[in-house]
This record gives C-alpha cells, sequence and structure tokens, in this order.
C-alpha cells in the first residue's frame, strides 16, 4: 500500500520540474509543455486526495482542469501561430514589442 | 490471479495475433481480386491456387529489400513511429468481445474477450487518438515535404473526424447507458441492433471510421498525384510492412469496432431458441462476428475502388460542416426520443 | 512490495524521468514526444488510484488533442528541411535557486504533516456513474461554465489564428 505522500511527493516533483522549465526556457512551445506538466502534477494531486479520501470532487475538478487545459492550449497554440507568422520566431524573448 | 490465467490471456493474445495477421494477408489479395474484378481485370492470378499466396509472395519481397533511412531524417522517430502504428492497430482489438457465454478451459471460466474494460467505449477513443502519432511523427521524421504535408493532413483529418466519431457513439451510450462493450454488445439482443435504433448515428461513425483509416475516399494522406507517397514516401522494406500492415489491421479494428456497436456484435437473433450447448453457441457466434467483420471489410474495399478521392477542403467541408451537426442532431433526437417514449 | 507498489514505482520513475527530458531536452521534438509519457505515465497512476474513467479521459485530452495541437504548432512554426529544432536555457543559477526552495518546502510540508485519509484505499468498480452525477447535479454550474469556455476558446482560437492577410496565407 503506497502512502498518499508518495503521491504528493511525486506531484510536487513534477511541479518544480515544470516549474524551472516555465523559468529557463525561451521556446514558447516548450513553456506550453511545462505548464501542462505543472496542470498534470497539481491534477494527480486532486486525484490522489480523491481516492484516499474516498470522495470523488477531487476528480470532477481534474475534469474542470482539463477542459481548461484544452482552452489554454486552443487559443496559446493560435497566439503562437500569430506570432511566427509576424516575427517568424518563437522566441518569447523576441517577443518585446510592448515593452516600453 | 497465478500463472494459469496469465497464459490463458497470452493465449488469447496470439490467437488475436496471429488471426489479424492471416486476414491482413488474405486483405491484401481480396483488395487486389475486387479491384481486379471492378476495373475488368483479372488480378493475380500466378503465385499458388487462383494467386492465394500472393500476399506471401509480397512480403518475403519487401522484407528482402534494403531499409533505407534518408541521410537527413531523425532515425529514432524514423523507426519509432511504424511501431507506434501498428501497436495502436493491434492494441484496439483487446476490449472487442467476439462471443457471448464463456466456455470452461483447465477448470477456468473464460470470457470471449481479452481484457473487458469498463470504459471500454473510451478506450477504442482514446487508442484512435493515439494512432495520429504514428503517421504525423512518420512524416516529421523523414524530412521531407511530401512526408511532412502528408502528416500534417493526417493529423488534421483524424482530429476533425474523430470529433463526430465520438459524439455519434454518444447515441450508442445513451441507450445502453454503459461505456462497457460487452453491454452495448448484450444490449443488442435480437433484432434490436444499434443498426436499427441509430441509423444516423451509424451513418457518421461509418463515414468517421473511414476517414480515421485513411482509406479512400479520404486517403488524402497518401494521395499520390500530389504527395507521392504520402507520410511513407521515405519509409521501404520492413517499416513500409509496418505501415502497411499497420494501414489494413486499423480496417479490421474498425470493422470490428462497428460490428460491436451498431451491427450487434456477436448476437445470432434466435440463436437461442435452438438450445445448443456453450460450446456451440460460442462457436456459431465467433462465427457471425467474423461475417460481420468480413462484410464491412469487403465494404471498405469496395468503397475505394468505386469512389474517388475527396480534395482536402471537400473533406473539411464534410467533416464539420456536415458530419458535426448531424452527429449532435442525432444526439439531440435521441435524448428526446428516449426521455419521451 | 505487492506488484501494485511495483506498479507505482514504474509509473512514478516514467513520470519524472520523461518529465526531465521535457524540461530539459534541447529538441523541440524530443520534448514533445517525452510528454506523450509523461502524460501515459499520469493516466497509469490514475488507473492506481482507481480513476479509470478518469485514465481514459486523460489519454483522450492530453495525448489525443492537447499534445496533437502541440506537435502542430511544432511543425508548423519551424521550416521543413530542419530536422533538429533546439532552443537552449537561460537563467540557470537563479531559476535553480527558487526551484529548490519550492522543492524544498513542498517535501518538507507534504513529509510532517499527518494526512487525515483512509487506512487502504475503498474498492471502487467503476467511477463513471458517480462523476457522470455529480457533474449533472453538484457540479451543474461549473460544467455549463466549463462548456461556455471551450466554446468561446474555439472561437477565439480560430480568430487569432486566421491570417488576416489574405496575400500572404501563413503555414
Amino acid at each position: 500500500m503506497i502512502p498518499i505522500s508518495h503521491y504528493l511527493i511525486l506531484s510536487a516533483v513534477m511541479f518544480t520540474i515544470g516549474c524551472a522549465g516555465v523559468l529557463t526556457r525561451r521556446n514558447a512551445i516548450i513553456i506550453f509543455m511545462c505548464i501542462e506538466l505543472m496542470l498534470n502534477s497539481v491534477n494527480l494531486t486532486f486525484v490522489a486526495f480523491s481516492a484516499y479520501l474516498g470522495d470523488s470532487a477531487g476528480q470532477i475538478i481534474v475534469f474542470f482542469v482539463m477542459a481548461v487545459a484544452a482552452a489554454e492550449a486552443a487559443v496559446g497554440l493560435a497566439i503562437v501561430l500569430a506570432l511566427f507568422r509576424n516575427k517568424k520566431s518563437v522566441d518569447i524573448n523576441d517577443v518585446n514589442i510592448l515593452k516600453w | 490471479m497465478d500463472v494459469l490465467d496469465i497464459a490463458i490471456a497470452l493465449i488469447k493474445i496470439v490467437v488475436m495475433f496471429v488471426v489479424v495477421l492471416l486476414t491482413v494477408a488474405e486483405l491484401v489479395y481480396t483488395e487486389r481480386k475486387i479491384s481486379a474484378w471492378i476495373q475488368n481485370r483479372v488480378g493475380p492470378n500466378r503465385v499458388g491456387w487462383l494467386g492465394l499466396l500472393q500476399p506471401y509472395a509480397d512480403v518475403v519481397k519487401l522484407l528482402l529489400k534494403e531499409d533505407i533511412v534518408p541521410a537527413a531524417a531523425n532515425r529514432f522517430i524514423h523507426t519509432l513511429a511504424p511501431v507506434i502504428s501498428i501497436g495502436v492497430a493491434f492494441s484496439t482489438l483487446a476490449v472487442i468481445p467476439i462471443a457471448g457465454p464463456t466456455i470452461t478451459l483447465f477448470g477456468r471460466t473464460v470470457h470471449m474477450v481479452i481484457a473487458d474494460v469498463n470504459v471500454g467505449i473510451l478506450y477504442v477513443l482514446a487508442l484512435t487518438s493515439m494512432g495520429v502519432y504514428g503517421l504525423t511523427l512518420s512524416g516529421w521524421a523523414s524530412n521531407n515535404k511530401y512526408s511532412l504535408l502528408g502528416g500534417l493532413r493526417s493529423a488534421a483529418q483524424m482530429i476533425s473526424y474523430e470529433l463526430s466519431m465520438g459524439l455519434s457513439l454518444i447515441g450508442v451510450i445513451m441507450i445502453t447507458g454503459s461505456l462497457q462493450l460487452t453491454d452495448i454488445v448484450h444490449h443488442q439482443h435480437g433484432w434490436m441492433w444499434n443498426l436499427v435504433l441509430q441509423p444516423v448515428g451509424f451513418i457518421t461513425f461509418l463515414v468517421a471510421s473511414f476517414a480515421e483509416t485513411n482509406r479512400a475516399p479520404f486517403d488524402l494522406p497518401e494521395a499520390e498525384p500530389e504527395l507521392v507517397g504520402g507520410y511513407h514516401t521515405e519509409y521501404s522494406s520492413f517499416k513500409f510492412a509496418l505501415f502497411f500492415l499497420a494501414e489494413y489491421a486499423n480496417m479490421i479494428t474498425s470493422s470490428a469496432v462497428i460490428t460491436t456497436l451498431y451491427l450487434g456484435g456477436w448476437q445470432v437473433p434466435y440463436l437461442e431458441t435452438f438450445g445448443l450447448s456453450d460450446g456451440w453457441m460460442v462457436l456459431v457466434q465467433i462465427l457471425a462476428f467474423m461475417l460481420k467483420v468480413a462484410f464491412l471489410l469487403f465494404f471498405f474495399q469496395w468503397v475505394r475502388w468505386s469512389v474517388p478521392r475527396f480534395r482536402y477542403d471537400q473533406l473539411m467541408n464534410l467533416g464539420w460542416k456536415v458530419m458535426l451537426p448531424l452527429a449532435i442532431a442525432n444526439i439531440v433526437l435521441t435524448g428526446a426520443l428516449l426521455l419521451f417514449l | 512490495m505487492s506488484y501494485t507498489d511495483a506498479f507505482f514505482y514504474f509509473f512514478a520513475a516514467l513520470t519524472v524521468g520523461s518529465a526531465l527530458v521535457v524540461t530539459f531536452s534541447r529538441s523541440v521534438i524530443y520534448a514533445a514526444f517525452a510528454l506523450l509519457f509523461t502524460f501515459l505515465g499520469v493516466a497509469g497512476l490514475y488507473v492506481l488510484l482507481q480513476a479509470d474513467f478518469l485514465a481514459v479521459a486523460q489519454i483522450m485530452v492530453y495525448v489525443g488533442g492537447i499534445l496533437i495541437l502541440l506537435l502542430f504548432g511544432v511543425m508548423l512554426t519551424t521550416r521543413v528541411t530542419n530536422a533538429e529544432i533546439t532552443t537552449g536555457t537561460v537563467q540557470g543559477l537563479p531559476a535553480t535557486v527558487v526551484v529548490g526552495i519550492l522543492l524544498g518546502t513542498l517535501i518538507l510540508l507534504v513529509s510532517r504533516a499527518t494526512w487525515n485519509v483512509q487506512e487502504s484505499l475503498p474498492d471502487v468498480t467503476g467511477t463513471t456513474t458517480e462523476i457522470g452525477e455529480r457533474l449533472l447535479t453538484t457540479f451543474l454550474l461549473p460544467f455549463e461554465i466549463a462548456g461556455i469556455l471551450l466554446l468561446v476558446a474555439i472561437m477565439g482560437a480560430a480568430m487569432i489564428a486566421r491570417s488576416t492577410d489574405k496575400t500572404k496565407e501563413a503555414a
């Protein structure tokens, strides 16, 4: 029987890996992937608590997170494509025309 | 779960593999024969009796060819892509039930399905959506513009049609009230096949399956006049054989899924009135299941050699402006009928 | 150690290992590929946690939807003849510090807390019915709002991605 803390530590590790990616990478698509990693780690926490508490509410929240993640991916990809069309690059350091 | 259970599961898997592989070989033969008849030719007739050994000769020829990987290709993904395609095509078959009653073997009750997952329909959909990776990655890894275009097309096509596929399934799920494939088959008792209860859903699902398997008239990813060979332009020898195998295995898989969901699976009307023993029932039902699948496979090939290929914009228009609204209307109609009847 | 425990460590290793590849791989396409395995690993963990419906939904939504979109993004934003799409990292030191503090705090918190949970997993056979019922009763409003969110996102994405200038149709 795996104690719940194992699941929580696993998801903490996943979250920090994703966080490290968002902080260090400069490719917009990789940053997206890392955000998905962080969302997944949070989902894992929800499901773990849902299972160990015997309450399905956690799993339902995961559904909403998935819906938001899907919406985020669609809009995000559209923005990346628009960006690529204008700048010929997906490096977020090149996105500086709003910088004063 | 002990050794015997695992052995039984392994036997089922091996039997499934052998049956599918043999069927693929004969499918290649029937495809060539049917196309020959439709085009008023003779077709293969030299290797073996009536040319029946032709596919085996083809396989040997393919395997003896040189395996070429383009210099600028990504070797790892180039090799992995056909494996993904074939793996996905086979693993879907694990949840398809092929007969109703259980038989007793070595003192165990054996169910006529490899894995009776209680979210079976979703498992099928999830694996279908994974099939896109094989084509997309092969297109990308070949580092060839025709391959890439073929791969991108297949991805766009499969995503578009997956939507109407999933939505047409909802009608079946609403009627059955279960996601388990065995429940769905049990529910189609006698003549109450979902084909009768869900005619619109059946048509949208069938068309979507054609698109998902990249068969004509939706074989845009490998449209020869414009894209050379599509995603498998840069593949040769064994890897090409794997793609070829995957295409036909996919046809078998989707025929089996359509049979299970809409044509009553292994159900044979009035079979229980004959009072057969369980062993004979299983045999008759497996036979019935295979006959239904065989008919659908013939239908796939018949359509391929009779209907011209769609243009890409026609394909997208059909998917988003006809299939999707039809599937949604089907859900609304089914819901209304279930509520008021 | 029972074999379900072994499965936990296998999926955990798969998830963390491929997550590391996602974050630190120099090739975008390998990162996307590793992310596939992360999603599959998380789906496996869901199965171990008896969330069968969620596990399949995870594969359908993340693997079948989001990751395909990301792959599209990778393929459309790079040149066809350029097989290796690489990108480096920046801000190594500050990121390490922040991430180290975050990880340390989280692990410390998780390991020192006493979790008020059940001793063993309740034996659930299928969560689909319960999830469906609760989605359409207790959680009806969030459910509807999620639907509207998706609709708005589709329309917004189509609008942003559409090329305004017809003469230079991108990609």
